[in-house]
């Protein structure tokens, strides 16, 4: 989890843990590149329409904005895959500028788990953990829902070291 | 501030400040519509953290922490604030911002 050393954010990151970030950063440009697809609710909820009453205004928008907002989102997750240590694990440490690329990144990939895994504002993360392990404990979603909830431990984490 | 990348929504202490947009006219109903104030409108969201919507205010919009916390708790618990208000370009700016945060946003003339 990330500390605070002066101007910069600073973690250790086990190998599994490099791994699971770069994996889903990954993931991430792919959805943002070859993988793009409007019908994809991924992608629905990462570029929302701006006028959801009025389609054409939306598209229209959609036309001048969507470009750059995919650009600033594939950087971010270049800013993950850019700052992590060799698979063997290590120390990331992270400017200010860097560590909002991060915080951008790390929330778009939990907003695509989110969709993936039908998170709602009744899911209670550790109930559902708990579901997903006694129904097969080397279940996909048992995977998914702890990586989803390690995005969000470490998320916090650089919040909180990025603004004290 | 030296910031580089994706870095134009960054909050400039520009002059378009949505706190510093008169708020005295009475007679807002009557104008032409096209004079009309607009609303970028922040959503509730399962997903994203309060503090990181919280810091998201305070970084879009140069608002406190105070301004930018409670603005969050009505998004969280009344399912949507109006966070920004004014022209509708500029309106249509803030949300592509809060886009790029993540943050689901939309604009309506109210």
């Amino acid at each position: 989890m990330f500390r605070r050393y002066g101007k910069q954010c600073v973690a250790t990151f086990a190998p599994d843990e490099v791994r699971v970030l770069r994996k889903v950063a990954t993931e991430v440009v792919g959805l943002l590149t070859d993988g793009f697809d409007h019908g994809d609710p991924v992608v629905d909820r990462l570029f929302p329409d701006v006028y959801p009453t009025n389609s054409d205004d939306s598209a229209e928008f959609r036309r001048f904005t969507e470009g750059d907002l995919k650009t600033g989102k594939i950087d971010a997750a270049g800013a993950i895959l850019a700052a992590l240590p060799s698979s063997s694990g290590g120390e990331v440490r992270l400017d200010e500028e860097a560590a909002e690329a991060w915080l951008r990144a790390l929330n778009d990939a939990r907003l695509a788990m989110g969709v993936r895994l039908d998170i709602s504002a009744e899911t209670d993360l550790g109930d559902e953990l708990d579901d997903a392990v006694l129904s097969d404990p080397s279940s996909s979603r048992v995977f998914q829902l702890s990586v989803y909830a390690y995005l969000g431990y470490l998320q916090e984490s650089l919040l909180t070291a990025l603004t004290e | 501030m030296a910031v580089v990348g994706a870095s134009i929504c960054s909050y400039d202490g520009g002059v378009a400040a949505p706190q510093t947009t008169p708020v005295q006219s009475p007679d807002v109903e009557t104008l032409p519509a096209t004079d009309r104030p607009w609303i970028t409108v922040v959503h509730d969201d399962p997903v994203n953290l309060m503090t990181y919507v919280t810091w998201v205010f305070q970084k879009q919009f140069g608002y406190t922490f105070d301004k930018a916390q409670s603005l969050m708790l009505d998004v969280h618990n009344k399912g949507r604030a109006a966070v920004s208000h004014g022209a509708r370009e500029r309106m249509e700016y803030d949300a592509s911002c809060l886009h790029g945060y993540g943050l689901w946003a939309t604009v309506e003339q109210p």
